[in-house]
């Protein structure tokens, strides 16, 4: 990394930290949140109490990431997702069920379950087999995610992280069980997928602002404003940038 | 309560590992790699306890009094017969490679296939799932771009103003696809600072 680049990831590191502890402190949270309404959270908010009051279960898929790899922060967010899930859904007679493509994602999903148990005061009935690896590379991932939603009374399907367009057959396997399903990825093919199959999705960066639509914390509300704000800073930038390039200053 | 020393310990390994990714410092770069190689050590060994846990899994699902899985069966039994052949012949022989690629390619291949043929179902099926604009756009755009790729107006190229305009649409998409990467960064971005802010702790449960 070059001096230049170097000192500017820094600079934008340093203040978007800096903005996420700000917006986080107390004296400048906002007291309501207005959250813009997106279709696929409400419906899966509904889907959440659908499947407590009905006792089947609810599959979350946190794509095949690996925790090593550039792409694992859609995998984060799934986590965080998961967590809100389970101790939104923990009463329910069967509990929800997390399926991951990567050895380390599926022993934190094991671990964030086992953290909403402990959270929910029923740390003795958390089973680790809740979190498991569907399958190591992309394909078998699909074919055990698949099986998952085919036999284990799975009524709502989210599918959360890195996927590949083949995860268009696990749209087409909860289609088929009449289940529902809400998908979001960072993957632009998966997404051109999702978009023609899902019932309900979440586009770009929507992905990551799902943790604070369920309410994960402070921290994810100010991340959203974070994101907005830097959001127009790009903006006003790719609008100098064009405008110096038209007048041939850079 | 989650533990404060697992908290701890991943800011101040975040920290570091991102310090030594912007300055070129060499001492930095040791402690990098220091820092990085057990964790390469244990994402593997993460991988075998949780193809152990998947294992477990299946012989539950094969020996459960209700809603057996016949499928649990064929998955150990496959299961096993690589991994002894893999362990007496070593992942590196090429007979091994063979026989593996040779089942598991073919059957890639035909979920490739019926994937194919549920997009094109799916296709059919967009027109009512997706009836505001998004989807208007998105069929509209699919079209545009399916008649582009084929090469049907390829006649036109030389035409001054024609080509121009196809040289606009052709860079819609990858407008398109920039914003929502943008997008992506950012929200990615805010995920790993929240990492190592310790606001987001998916670990130690």
């Amino acid at each position: 990394m070059d001096l230049i680049s170097a000192g500017l990831a820094a600079v934008i590191i340093l203040a978007t930290g800096g903005l996420i502890t700000l917006f986080t402190l107390p004296g400048f949270r906002r007291r309501q949140t207005a959250f813009r309404p997106i279709a696929a959270i409400q419906r899966l908010q509904r889907a959440v109490g659908q499947s407590v009051e009905d006792g089947t279960r609810i599959h979350v898929g946190l794509g095949k990431a690996a925790l090593l790899s550039y792409n694992t922060a859609s995998s984060l967010a799934g986590l965080t997702t998961l967590e809100r899930i389970a101790l939104l859904s923990l009463v329910s007679d069967r509990p929800p069920v997390a399926t991951s493509g990567d050895g380390a994602l599926s022993l934190l999903s094991q671990d964030t379950l086992k953290a909403a148990y402990r959270m929910s005061n029923v740390g003795g009935n958390y089973d680790p087999t809740l979190g498991r690896l569907a399958g190591p590379t992309p394909f078998s991932y699909l074919a055990g995610a698949i099986s998952v939603i085919r036999s284990e009374h799975v009524s709502t399907n989210l599918l959360i992280g890195n996927f590949g367009p083949e995860v268009g057959l696990m749209i087409e396997a909860d289609e088929q069980q009449k289940g529902t399903n809400i998908v979001a990825s960072d993957s632009l093919p998966a997404q051109a997928v999702m978009f023609g199959m899902a019932q309900d999705m979440l586009i770009g960066e929507e992905l990551y602002a799902l943790p604070a639509y369920l309410q994960a914390g402070a921290a994810h509300t100010a991340s959203l404003r974070v994101q907005d704000i830097l959001r127009w800073v790009i903006i006003l930038v790719l609008i100098g940038g064009a405008i110096l390039k038209f007048m041939g200053l850079i | 309560m989650r533990s404060p020393l697992s908290t701890a310990i991943a800011i101040a390994t975040g920290l570091l590992i991102l310090v030594a990714l912007i300055l070129p410092f060499p001492w930095l770069q040791e402690i990098r790699t220091i820092l990085l190689a057990p964790a390469i050590i244990l994402t593997g060994v993460a991988g075998l306890i949780a193809i152990y846990n998947l294992l477990a899994v299946h012989g539950r699902k094969m020996v459960a009094s209700q809603e057996r899985d016949i499928y649990s069966f064929f998955l150990l039994l496959g299961f096993l017969v690589t991994f002894i052949a893999g362990l007496i012949l070593t992942p590196a022989n090429p007979q091994f490679q063979h026989v593996v690629t040779s089942i598991q390619v073919p059957v890639e291949a035909s979920l490739m296939g019926v994937l194919a043929v549920s997009l094109a179902y799916a296709s059919v099926r967009l027109f009512q799932r997706r009836k505001g604009i998004m989807g208007f756009f998105f069929i509209l755009s699919a079209v545009v771009f399916l008649v582009i790729s084929s090469g049907f107006l390829s006649i036109g190229r030389n035409l001054p103003v024609f080509q121009n305009v196809l040289s606009i649409v052709e860079q819609l998409p990858v407008a398109g696809g920039r914003g929502i990467l943008l997008g992506i960064a950012l929200g990615g971005l805010t995920a790993g600072i929240r990492i190592l802010l310790g606001a987001d702790r998916p670990y130690s449960g």
